[in-house]
Formats: structure tokens, sequence, C-alpha cells
């Protein structure tokens, strides 16, 4: 079982990684949108890479307002 | 003409070994709109030369962002908006019609028909992959159908085709919550017969075709036209149904907002 804090560190590596931006400059209470400079399918794919990485299913309607990573690590928690 | 190959905006073809490669690469990614459709019919037209050396067809997308997003909501916003409402609503209604005949055409093909998908494959888009016999996924495909967003009902097929293929239960789930699904959970309900590693479905989907090449073209085709019926009824009810929704005013605003849309979010539900 992972824990919150694991879960949202690996999401901020993930998504540094995807989006090739550096991860120290990614802060759990920050906008994604902003911070990754994504759209919205560019946000379906960070959503494809963390359903694939964690093995979960993660219906995006529950996302729905979500915007920052530490908000969108309790969504996948909940699911794990 | 070459019918063997052709380049055009929205789409290329061309034969190889016996198998026919249709890519899309209309930016941003790849919106069905005319061009498209009458690129298609150009396609069709010649499928039926093409396929007397052929055993196999691919679909895919040469565009980064996915295999297909859907039919071009901007056309058709900005089109309608330029004409009286009934004559926008017999415009629509055409529009289907020789879409229809075009995805019936390479459904009903003798061709073992292959897609290879990555990416966003939605609405329309997922319904021209929804044509093919195979469904070959990398594993950041993504399969959803958000017409209910706008106050539609997917028009190009999909809903007749979807429960050809897979239980009601997942086409109830992909049409009434609008949602989308990866991959994975594609390969898990039947919609996609192979999942692949990022980047690779063009090249499964190509030792796919060279496996189905090996078998007798006339066999393939009997056990397809067997296993495959076109929902020739069900086709027609779904371009009434969409008509009727498309003439509401909540249709418009729906595509008014798509349209006008200034956040970043227009593809999340």
């Amino acid at each position: 079982m992972e824990t919150a804090e694991k879960t949202l560190d690996e999401i901020l590596t993930l998504a540094a990684g995807h989006f090739k931006v550096p991860r120290e400059k990614l802060s759990p209470d920050e906008d994604f949108f902003k911070a990754l400079g994504i759209d919205s399918l560019q946000t379906l794919d960070l959503l494809t890479k963390l359903e694939n990485h964690f093995r979960v299913e993660l219906p995006d309607y529950e996302l729905q307002g979500v915007t920052d990573f530490r908000t969108l690590a309790a969504r996948i928690q909940a699911r794990l | 003409m070459d019918a063997r190959q052709f380049k055009g905006q929205a789409l290329s073809w061309q034969v190889l070994s016996g198998v026919i490669e249709l890519a899309l690469h209309r930016e941003p990614c790849n919106e069905l709109g005319s061009v498209s459709l009458l690129e298609l019919e150009t396609f069709a037209t010649a499928l039926d030369d093409l396929e007397k050396d052929s055993h196999a067809l691919i679909l895919y997308s040469d565009l980064k962002c996915g295999f297909c997003a859907g039919a071009d909501l901007r056309e058709l916003y900005h089109q309608s908006q330029a004409m009286e409402k009934s004559q926008a609503a017999q415009g629509v209604r055409d529009f289907l019609q020789r879409i229809h005949c075009v995805l019936n055409r390479i459904d009903s093909s003798p061709l073992t028909t292959i897609a290879a998908v990555h990416g966003v494959t939605f609405g329309g888009g997922l319904e021209l992959a929804l044509v093919c016999d195979l469904v070959i996924a990398d594993k950041m495909a993504r399969f959803c159908f958000p017409e209910l967003r706008l106050g539609l009902i997917p028009g190009f097929g999909g809903i007749p085709r979807l429960k050809r293929d897979l239980g009601n239960a997942v086409v109830r789930d992909l049409l009434l919550t609008g949602r989308s699904f990866n991959a994975t959970k594609a390969q898990q309900v039947g919609l996609v017969s192979q999942v692949v590693a990022e980047g690779e479905a063009l090249r499964a989907a190509r030792a796919t075709a060279g496996q189905i090449g090996k078998f007798d073209r006339q066999t393939s085709a009997a056990a397809k036209q067997f296993i495959k019926p076109i929902p020739t009824d069900e086709l027609r009810q779904e371009i009434d149904i969409f008509c009727e929704l498309f003439s509401r005013p909540a249709v418009q605003s729906g595509l008014k907002k798509f349209v006008e849309s200034t956040t970043l979010q227009p593809y999340l539900p």
C-alpha cells in the first residue's frame, strides 16, 4: 500500500519526466496546468500515464475541478 | 491517377506488400470535417481497385497527439451558424449520410482491417477505429465518446458498432458518462485486441497484417462477413436521432461554448 506522500512524490516525478520539466520546479499545491504548461489533451496523456503507473482506473470526471498535484494524488490514493 | 498511392491534406495511403496503409495527418488532431470526408470518399472509391491485390488495411495516425479527436466541431459550428436552421439541419444529415457510406464501405470490406491507435481516440475517431476488425492500441491510447457533453450522441455509427462488438454495460458507461478509458481498460472490455508499448502500435499492426496475409483471402472474407454484420437499421436510426438532437438550441450553445472556449480544458468533462 502506497502512502499518500509517496503517491504524491511519484506523481510529481512522473509528470516532470513526461513533460520534461525539472522535478524541483514542481510543488504539491501548484496548478499543474500552469506548472507543466499543458492543455486538456496533454492532461489526458498525464492521466493515462498515471493510470498505467499506479494500475488504477480513474474516470476523468473525477478530475473535474482538480488543478493541483496534491488533490490529484488524493484521487489516485482513493483508488489504490 | 495511381490508385495505389495518394497524398491528400488530411490523409494519405500507399500499398506495401499487399497491405494498404491509410495514414491520417490533419492538424491539430485529425478532426474529421469536410476535407477529411472528401478524401475518405476518394479512398472508399479507390478501395474497389485496391482490394483486388491486397489482404489487409491498416488505419493509423501520423500525428503525435493521437489517432483522431473526432468530428471537426469548429467547422460544424461555423457552417451551421452561416446557414438557415433548416438548411443547417439538412447539411448535417447529408454529412452524416456521406460519412456513414464511407465507414460502412470500410466496415464491409473483404480485407481484414486494423486500426493502430495511440493517444486521443475520441468521438468520431473512436467510431473510425470501430469500423475496423481489430484495434491495436499503444498503452497511451485513450478512448471516449464525449458527445453527450454537447447534448448530442455519436453520429458516425459509434453506438450500433460498439453495441455489436461489446456488452451493453460498457456501451452505456462510455456513452452516458462521457468518460474516457485507457488502453488497458479498453482491452479488458474487448474494445482493443492488443495493447503494445508506446509508439509500437503501427509495428504490431504490420506484423498482424503479415500473419493475416498467410491465409486464403476468400476464407478470411467469409469469416469476417459471418461474424461482423453491418447494423444497417440502427445506423439509420442513429442519423435520425442525431439530427433531431442537433436542431435543439442547447446543442448550438454547447458547440458555441466548445468553439469559443479559452480555457485549456475543452476535452475534459
